[in-house]
């Protein structure tokens, strides 16, 4: 019942026809839906019954109640804040001439010709006399400790989620989910600081690498972050497939493994594809653990081994020591955008993707 | 005790001395029994007398229930469906099983006939095709359904469903089929659909059905049993059980004293 | 199939015996990560961990003494953080879960908006956070009231608190919906038969029975609150102060900034570690407490709900 649809004609005037039945207490037929007693010429029942079927909700509720509706918008309000502001700070880069001296979006993404180099390149080095701005070698980054993230965690979280959803007694169920959960609160700072103090050495004593912090390290740390996000929605979606599935599957003949690669997995993909896309999301855009352990060099190649810089700890890193207004500001701004975008897209796929698999499945119960 | 004056065909589930325990308790039996091959059974009772019990256990699917244990023999013509080595799993590939609330996986109608032959390896595009085909005119579908092969079996009817679940039970070619009230979720129309179809498979497959519809019994089934609280009553031709029961409680449960 | 053997072999399917195995490896494998991470820390933190440790301020460049201020900096962010993004994210899951009409465009544009709010990189809202907080609200506010004096228009707890607040409300948005969610339909049922307009039902049956799960959800933004520093980068947060924030528009210490600038940029590595170990053992103990009363709080709420189901 919503409260407002009872919406009774309100009556100032006693003269009324409602009013006067109201009145005409007398007559057991004309007697008001809540009285009582029978016999009751008081006319301020009467007028207490017309305000009981005359209700409307008092001041107070509606005021909350618009209070609460305004309120539900601050997420869409903070969101399109949030674009304004950096890219508010970002414009100058298309507009203004003195920055454009400096650094324009075609400088960024294109090779350019610095004195010193043989060739056009990307290069990344706005500290210096004469600034670069080249942004691949960030965004080169910023992919290999991604990718490594996802590489390691993916396998790692839709395995243990099997394991936990389809395999694990009550017991282990209660040991592990909690344990990831855990995992998943440790703050990013804290994965940072494991893999800079002894992550990086244990990497350096097994492989030798040449840099002591790198894109691997970097990145199998980010994994760290990356699994449990994948872990709990994978598990959910397991959970979810009904059991009637699985009995159908296992009346027809089927062994427990197969029932989960061809019955369940498939009809938990829409979840599984969920989890991978916000996993995907929290690695490109994670800032404390690239910035301690990737070693912030902004370097152009594919090993792994090398050091990295990606575009969230480039803004990190050097936004203290930037010149308000001036063009190294504004390119970080624009790294900001170019970040919120890319995010936004893939949250924005992710959620089509799904959709869509589920009406491809059809609307299961 | 009770056996029926027919012959040995193939497909004939003889029970002895079966019980089903949840834990300490006694959920059913013990029953002793012979299923005739090819032909219908028809299992009735009143909620809760555990003849839904009794026909999980025939095709070993009690053991999904944790603390569910069996106790008595099951012999599928003359192999043990219990002895030792003896693998559920194959078990269920010549026992099958309809359920009441029809369970089609969220796939193509095709993928879902042909869910268990690629369980058991078949790959083959056009023996696929061929025992989907035949699988799905079995279950009175093919007309059906022929065209949207790829579609969606959700998308199907309540009815067109629970053929389907069916359709995909027969593509295995089991020697039983077991069914746990099969039309209780569906309309009249369908409910005599799904009875025809009954009345036509029995010539090839052995079926028991579980029901709580008495008439549905009589029309479909060649053997009705009785149960009631856990025990097999009676058992004996559909005829007799509905015109002349032996015992006082089957009488009594036909002409709906209780129940 | 007719006929087919009813004992094929008297293996196991060998594929079973491989997925479990395989399942379970990953399983312990990612037990083994936070086991190998927790165990680090503690034997490494825990011998500096004494009740001095926590109520003194740093020393000597960080290499004595307690880390006090940056505990006090981070309850203070967190409870700012608190007030500001419990009565926003409430009435959005409200709003969402009880006024809304699922198909309508609002209702669809305030999702995305949630969605995608829990997807902005942390360093993003650090700079939102710069941009708006600090520079926008903060530098009017400097000439608006101060005449032109910095004082709002500079880092500042309450920048950093209410950037918090907005990374924080996805977090509230989805524990407070869920814990509506589980308000059983009989009561709401019940509430309406009995003459409420819906806010009264709101008010007085769904929100008091929803109380545990908004609760879990403000831990968990506390929780969050307490770890993240990218946002807080460049919104207030500062190595060393001298004293404690006394005014929403000071600086403050806080745990997570700590860790990060005593591992990347302590002069003397050796000499600071055992500080830095021991306030990153206060935040992981920080962050063990919060989470555990999390989920204390969401087990009783369910078993509470299963209770009252029969």
């Amino acid at each position: 019942m919503n409260g407002n649809t009872i919406e009774p004609a309100r009556s100032p005037s006693d003269r009324s026809p409602r009013a006067a039945a109201s009145r005409s207490i007398r007559t057991p037929d004309a007697s008001p839906r809540r009285s009582l007693s029978p016999e009751n010429s008081d006319p301020t029942l009467s007028q207490r019954v017309r305000k009981l079927e005359s209700r409307q909700p008092p001041l107070v509720e509606r005021l909350i109640e618009v209070t609460i509706k305004v309120l539900a918008y601050s997420a869409v309000a903070a969101m399109i804040l949030i674009f304004i502001f950096i890219a508010k700070e970002a414009w100058p880069i298309l507009t203004s001439s003195a920055i454009h001296r400096e650094v324009t979006l075609a400088k960024m993404w294109f090779a350019q010709q610095w004195p010193g180099y043989d060739s056009p390149e990307h290069v990344w080095q706005p500290v210096s006399e004469i600034p670069k701005y080249g942004v691949w070698p960030l965004v080169v980054g910023t992919i290999k400790v991604t990718f490594i993230a996802m590489l390691v965690a993916v396998p790692l979280a839709i395995s243990a989620a099997v394991f936990v959803s389809q395999y694990a007694g009550r017991r282990t169920r209660e040991i592990v989910k909690p344990a990831i959960e855990f995992l998943a609160g440790i703050p990013s700072v804290v994965l940072g600081f494991f893999a800079l103090m002894v992550m990086a050495s244990w990497f350096q004593d097994l492989f030798g690498f040449d840099s002591r912090l790198n894109a691997l390290v970097a990145g199998v740390a980010l994994s760290f972050a990356v699994i449990p996000v994948v872990f709990t929605v994978c598990e959910e979606a397991l959970g979810a497939v009904p059991r009637s599935y699985v009995e159908a599957s296992a009346a027809l003949g089927a062994a427990r493994w197969q029932t989960i690669t061809r019955v369940v997995l498939p009809a938990a993909a829409p979840g599984i594809a969920a989890s991978i896309a916000l996993g995907l999301g929290r690695a490109f855009g994670e800032t404390m653990i690239v910035l301690m352990a990737s070693g912030n060099a902004a370097i152009l190649s594919a090993t792994p081994a090398d050091s990295v810089r990606t575009l969230s700890a480039t803004i990190a890193a050097e936004l203290a020591e930037v010149v308000f207004g001036g063009p190294h500001y504004t390119v970080l701004f624009t790294l900001a955008v170019l970040l919120f975008v890319v995010t936004f897209g893939i949250n924005f796929m992710g959620d089509q993707a799904i959709s869509r698999m589920k009406r491809r499945m059809g609307v299961a119960q | 005790m009770a056996t029926l004056p027919d012959d040995s065909a193939t497909g004939s589930l003889a029970v002895r001395q079966l019980s089903v325990y949840y834990g300490e308790k006694k959920a059913m039996g013990p029953v002793t029994m012979t299923i005739p091959g090819k032909r219908v059974t028809a299992l009735i009772g009143p909620s809760g007398c555990g003849k839904s019990t009794f026909l999980r256990s025939l095709n070993r699917m009690n053991e999904l229930i944790p603390d569910c244990r069996v106790e008595g023999a099951v012999k599928l013509d003359d192999e043990s469906i219990y002895g030792p080595g003896v693998d559920a799993v194959a078990v269920r590939r010549r026992i099958g099983m309809v359920f009441q609330r029809s369970n089609p996986f969220p796939k193509s109608i095709y993928d879902n006939v042909a869910y268990g032959l690629r369980l058991g390896g078949m790959n083959d595009r056009s023996e696929l095709g061929g025992r989907v085909e035949r699988a799905l005119a079995h279950a009175a579908l093919w007309e059906e359904v022929k065209d949207r092969l790829h579609e969606s079996a959700l998308g199907l009817s309540g009815g067109q469903q629970q053929r389907l679940c069916i359709a995909r039970a027969l593509a295995v070619e089991p020697d039983v089929i077991l069914m746990d009230e099969p039309a209780s979720a569906l309309d009249p129309i369908a409910t005599a659909h799904i009875e025809e179809l009954i009345h036509e498979l029995a010539s090839d497959y052995t079926v028991v059905i579980v029901t709580h519809n008495m008439q549905q019994a009589a029309r479909v089934s060649h053997n009705t049993a009785f149960f009631y609280m856990g025990d097999l009553i009676e058992f004996d031709t559909t005829q007799v059980i509905f015109t002349k029961p032996r015992q006082s409680r089957t009488e009594d449960y036909i002409t709906g004293r209780f129940g | 199939m007719k006929g087919s053997s009813l004992r094929p072999s008297r293996w196991p399917h060998i594929g079973d015996v491989v997925l479990w195995l395989a399942t379970g490896l990953a399983t312990l494998l990612v037990l083994v990560i936070l086991a190998v991470i927790l165990i680090d820390v503690v034997k490494n933190g825990a011998p500096r961990l004494t009740l001095g440790f926590l109520t003194k301020a740093p020393s000597d460049g960080m290499t004595a003494g307690g880390i006090f201020p940056a505990i006090f900096g981070t309850v203070a962010l967190v409870i700012l953080m608190t007030i500001a993004a419990l009565p926003a994210g409430v009435a959005t899951a409200i709003y969402l879960h009880e006024y809304a009409r699922p198909a309508a465009l609002a209702t669809r544009i305030v999702r995305i908006a949630v969605n995608n709010l829990a997807g902005v990189p942390s360093i993003v809202f650090g700079l939102f956070g710069l941009g708006f907080f600090v520079q926008f609200v903060g530098g009017g506010m400097d000439k608006l009231f101060y005449g032109g004096d910095k004082v709002f228009g500079q880092p500042a707890l309450i920048w950093a608190a209410l950037t918090m607040a907005i990374l924080t409300l996805p977090v509230v948005i989805v524990a407070t919906e869920e814990a509506l969610s589980n308000v059983s339909p009989d009561v709401r049922l019940a509430s309406a038969a009995l003459g409420a307009t819906k806010f009264q039902t709101i008010a007085r049956v769904v929100l008091p029975q929803a109380v545990p799960g908004i609760m879990t959800g403000a831990i968990l933004a506390i929780s969050r609150g307490a770890g993240e520093v990218a946002p807080i980068l460049f919104t207030g947060a500062a190595y060393f102060l001298p004293t404690l924030p006394h005014a929403l528009h000071d600086q403050f210490m806080q745990l997570g900034y700590h860790v990060y600038v005593l591992a990347t940029q302590s002069p003397d590595v050796d000499a600071t570690r055992p500080l830095l170990y021991a306030t990153v053992l206060v935040l992981l103990v920080l962050t063990f407490a919060l989470n555990a009363s999390a989920i204390l709080v969401r087990s009783r709420m369910r078993r509470h709900l299963s209770r009252s189901h029969g």
